[in-house]
């Protein structure tokens, strides 16, 4: 950034200013002997040019919307159009979920984010005896074609945009949602939309896998494959460090992990004969805003930088989109606290701040009654209003990537990327990311991390405001959203009614295709498209390709 | 020559995969000296009552984060009391409403933990209610 | 509640507490276990040994499936270490079999150490014997698997399989010292992975080497895909003829008596030194020849010797 006679002249005054510092802090300590970032990075007193010695800047910043995009994806950014305030939201029926979707629209959210219950997630439907209890709870459920038909009920879907947040059954929620699509008469060209199907995160993260690494990553690169042909507008995946971060990983990990997911799914769509220029401008990614402003603007000026020199240097793609990277943030829901829950209004709006000015491409805030329960509409609307704030009064959205130049963002950028590609070299070492998860390797390291904060937090080294501190036992409680299990009961009996008034041999028949495919080799989608389109339920879609892959089972390691 | 060990099951049930805190709670205890059975992610109520049977267990610690507490409880607490399990201890921990907890623990749930108790809080409910 | 007579019925209530209080050192499981003796002695007894990550829990909730289909009650007792630093542990080899857990015909019981060494934990027989008079039918133990050592296994099972994974290269070779020896059976799990074919190659080797066992077996070698369930039925058939064998050769017989003849020697010794220490409890002259002991102005041998003949002097 400065050249050497500089650096030599800035090194020799740092080095006279800290020997006045240390008279003073002789005198006066410090508040601590040493200072950690969230995730346990080093944090020095003061940041000079000295501390980014090798930064070029058009070389390791260059500008927006061009290589390697470390201030931002596109040209103009926030200046150009703000981020995409997409609420991530589901609960109870679809026929509720769709009454909060028209509301979110109403109140300018800019595009839909469906929030499944862990039934669907994993692959079951509402009927399944492990489903007892969770129906509608975290999400909202959906076992066949007719829920979704009613969950997006008078949405046109040319007009949204909507992510789906859901891994190994993702090709069958997409399948429904290309039918629904046609039955309103709007073509797959024009639908736009992410499905998350980020298969091997599951695996050490979110824990909702259904079948086994390798046959999760062929149905990832069948969805690929299919999109780029079908449905060009889709984004058929978005690579999550959100989850991994949830589960207990550092910012570090977070970042790691997930690149080397990315890696994992374009080496199988490239080994599968895709082009990489092809498919590779539709990946999109999502990740985690956590606490530490600084950690996390580095993490995600760190990412962009990184994702582009490994689609460079290690894929050789040559198209400027198969470059850049695209993501979604959504705050950190683990910061929430049960404890003074109005706290976690201003928790979110920190974390937002921070993802904004990390170049977000869309944004979800947490509400801050979620440490407990699924938000209710008053505390939803605060988290929308706080990324309108943000956007609309703060002025942080009118230049672009404000930060850069900073000595200690700059330096946390290049920790970031350093951290990451060392992680990253070690999982080459595994063999890449399939076998890294098959040998335990990114599921230990996050147990380590989890176990190592909850260590910190217990001793007070961390603090936690209104939690380990400021903690107070006079606690008013708020107002929880509460679903109640008549939305079991409404499901159970969609089921059976659907069951009873479909063509059932075609269900059979197009089960048996989903089979005989799967083992194949070919691309499952269509025949997915077909069973579902015949009212096949999500779980006997699932169950006939667990038929054919095995079902997973987490090793629990500690 | 008697030596006692307190011997606790540590359940996850349903279909949510967030294990992160009842492997800090398993972790913690084995660290304390107890000895902890897991038994692993997805588990009904029966698997997990069934399990309390085998090891001869003196309490079950339940994670839940998935809205489902209200029947996970009430249904391990009827299976326990119908395999003769009355004494065993059950607490659990996870995303529980404060609303909630008044029936719960009338169901016979000794102690529910939220988010964000301190670990040593859980070791003196351990002390006091099991040994 | 009436332990035995409930255990003798089945009930895993009363099976599961009489195993915790023989785990306990509790008397009262000790006289239990008396009155459930006459009704032991029909289980095939197998034992599951290897390095962790092996795939032991695995293969043993497969196996159990397949005796299950085979219509055989399955009781299952898996160890897992103790902490040393603590005395607590986490048993996690449930985990892997838990899908049974509401099959009445099975029954699982995790064991930790608590500082015994050679694989099983100081009760795990006592364990045994519990199941064994409940009426199960196959009893599988899987070991700790930490050392090369665990060979107490073989006193206890009848059929003893050792699983190994590819990539242990010279694992291997180091395994010829221990625990070849002890292996009726060899698994090589894991087998979707390169090498697993390598591994069965050096095992068969090494066992044609090895001098074939006094009662005429032929230890054989084993693929399988734990996960996958492959492999299974055949390891199944490899433990049932391993056990006709043994009943054919009279060698079952033979094992069984010796070890109760071990088992026997082991109480003897343990009872006669309580009631040894018991007698001198108390005692000015015990009291002066340990302090002599600790001082080394005596020798232990001389010690022992000494503290023995007051013992049979008071005894006669
Ligand atoms: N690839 C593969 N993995 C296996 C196989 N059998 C077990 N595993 C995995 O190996 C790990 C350790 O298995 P576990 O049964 O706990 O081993 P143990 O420590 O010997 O009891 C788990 O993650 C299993 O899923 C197999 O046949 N193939
Ligand atoms: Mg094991």
């Amino acid at each position: 950034m400065a050249d050497n006679k500089n650096l030599d002249a800035i090194r020799a005054e740092t080095a006279r200013w800290a020997e006045t510092v240390q008279k003073a802090t002789s005198r006066w300590p410090e508040r601590q002997e040493t200072f950690e970032s969230l995730s346990e990075v080093p944090i020095r007193r003061l940041y000079t040019p000295v501390d980014v010695p090798d930064l070029e800047y058009l070389k390791d910043l260059g500008y927006p919307g061009e290589y390697p995009f470390t201030r931002g994806v596109q040209p103009t950014m926030y200046r150009g159009r703000l981020w995409t305030m997409r609420q991530f939201s589901g609960f109870g029926t679809a026929e509720e979920t769709n009454q909060r979707y028209k509301y979110l629209l109403e109140n300018g959210q800019t595009g839909l984010s469906v929030a499944f219950h862990f039934p669907t997630l994993k692959g079951v439907n509402s009927d399944h005896p492990l489903a007892r209890g969770e129906v509608g709870k975290c999400g909202v459920a959906i076992d066949s074609l007719r829920d979704m038909e009613v969950l997006f009920d008078g949405i046109p879907l040319d007009k949204v945009t909507t992510s789906m947040t859901v891994n190994h059954p993702a090709p069958v929620l997409l399948a429904m949602y290309l039918v629904v699509a046609e039955k309103q008469g709007v073509g797959w060209d024009q639908v736009g939309g992410t499905v998350q199907n980020d298969p091997l995160k599951e695996f050490f993260a979110q824990k909702s896998y259904v079948w086994p690494p390798r046959e999760s990553v062929r149905l990832l690169v069948d969805t690929m494959e299919f999109c780029a042909e079908n449905v060009p507008r889709w984004h058929p995946v978005s690579i999550s460090g959100y989850h991994i971060r949830e589960a207990g990983s550092t910012a570090q990990q977070e970042l790691a992990f997930t690149l080397a997911d990315g890696i994992a799914y374009v080496q199988a769509a490239v080994d599968r004969g895709l082009d990489v220029d092809r498919f590779a401008p539709h990946l999109s990614f999502f990740f985690d805003s956590h606490m530490d402003f600084f950690e996390e603007i580095g993490k995600f000026r760190a990412a962009r930088r990184l994702w582009a020199r490994i689609m460079k240097e290690r894929f050789g793609a040559k198209n400027p989109k198969s470059l850049w990277m695209r993501f979604h943030t959504q705050t950190a829901g683990v910061s929430l606290t049960a404890q003074q829950p109005l706290n976690n209004i201003v928790r979110t709006a920190f974390e937002a701040l921070a993802a904004v000015l990390g170049g977000t491409q869309s944004l979800h805030t947490n509400s801050f009654d979620e440490a407990e329960a699924l938000p209710t509409e008053e505390a939803v609307t605060v988290a929308l209003r706080t990324q309108q704030i943000i956007a609309h009064e703060t002025g942080v959205a009118s230049t672009i990537d404000p930060l850069a130049g900073s000595y200690f963002v700059e330096a946390m950028t290049d920790e970031m990327e350093r951290a990451a590609e060392a992680y990253i070299r070690k999982i080459d070492e595994l063999g890449g990311m399939v076998a890294a998860v098959e040998a335990g390797y990114p599921q230990n390291e996050i147990i380590r991390s989890s176990m190592e904060f909850q260590k910190a937090v217990e001793e007070g080294r961390k603090v936690i405001v209104g939690v380990n501190r400021y903690a107070r036992e006079d606690e008013g409680s708020i107002p929880l959203l509460k679903i109640d299990d008549s939305v079991e009961k409404a499901q159970l009996a969609r089921i059976a009614d659907t069951k009873k008034n479909r063509d059932n041999d075609a269900v059979a028949r197009c089960l048996d295709r989903v089979r005989d495919t799967a083992r194949s080799g070919e691309n499952l989608l269509p025949p997915i498209v077909e069973a579902v389109r015949e009212y096949a339920l999500l779980g006997e879609v699932c169950d006939a390709l667990v038929d054919v892959f095995g079902a997973y089972q987490d090793p629990a390691v500690f | 020559m008697k030596q006692r060990k307190i011997r606790i099951l540590i359940a996850k049930p349903g279909l949510d995969g967030h294990d992160r805190g009842a492997k800090v709670i398993a972790k913690f205890l084995q660290e304390s000296g107890y000895e902890v059975i897991y038994t692993g992610l997805h588990q009904t109520p029966e698997q997990i009552v069934n399990a309390a049977v085998q090891e001869a267990v003196d309490a079950v610690g339940i994670s839940v984060l998935s809205g489902s507490h209200n029947y996970v409880f009430t249904e391990v607490m009827r299976l326990m009391a119908e395999k003769g399990l009355g004494d065993v201890v059950v607490f659990g921990g996870g995303t529980i409403p404060e609303d909630d907890i008044p029936e719960l623990k009338a169901a016979g749930v000794k102690a529910l933990f939220r988010p964000g108790t301190p670990l040593e809080e859980v070791l003196r409910f351990m002390k006091e209610n099991v040994g | 509640m009436d332990y035995v007579a409930e255990a003798l019925n089945g009930s895993q209530l009363a099976g599961a507490r009489l195993i915790r209080l023989l785990e306990e050192g509790d008397p009262a499981g000790v006289e239990a276990l008396k009155k459930l003796y006459p009704h032991t002695g029909n289980a095939f007894i197998l034992g599951l040994t290897g390095p962790p990550g092996a795939g032991k829990s695995t293969l043993t909730d497969r196996i159990i499936a397949e005796f299950r289909s085979r219509d055989l009650k399955v009781g299952v007792v898996a160890i897992d270490p103790s902490s040393p630093f603590s005395g607590g542990a986490i048993l996690g080899d449930r985990v892997r079999m838990q899908r049974h857990a509401t099959d009445p015909g099975v029954f699982v019981r995790s064991m930790a150490t608590r500082g015994h060494l050679g694989g099983l934990s100081r009760t795990t027989g006592e364990a045994v014997l519990v199941l064994d008079a409940m009426g199960y039918d196959v009893i599988l133990i899987e070991t700790v698997g930490v050392g090369q050592d665990e060979v107490e296994v073989v006193d206890l099972a009848h059929t003893t399989a050792v699983v190994a994974l590819p990539g242990m290269g010279d694992d291997i070779q180091a395994m010829k010292a221990g625990i070849l020896e002890i292996g009726d059976l060899f698994i090589v799990n894991k087998a979707d992975k390169p090498g697993a074919d390598d591994v069965v190659k050096q095992l068969t080797v090494m066992l044609e080497m090895r001098a074939g066992s006094a009662d005429g077996w032929q230890p054989r070698v084993l693929k399988t895909v734990a996960v996958k369930g492959e492999g299974i039925a055949d390891t199944v058939n490899a433990f049932l003829e391993h056990r006709a064998h043994l009943e054919r050769t009279g060698a079952l017989a033979e094992r069984v008596a010796e070890r109760e003849l071990r088992f026997f020697r082991e109480l003897v010794k343990e009872m006669a030194a309580d009631l040894i220490f018991g007698s001198f409890q108390g005692s000015g002259a015990y009291a002066d020849l340990v302090e002599r002991l600790k001082a080394r102005q005596v020798d232990p041998y001389s010690a022992a010797e000494t503290l023995l003949a007051g013992f049979s002097c008071r005894a006669t």
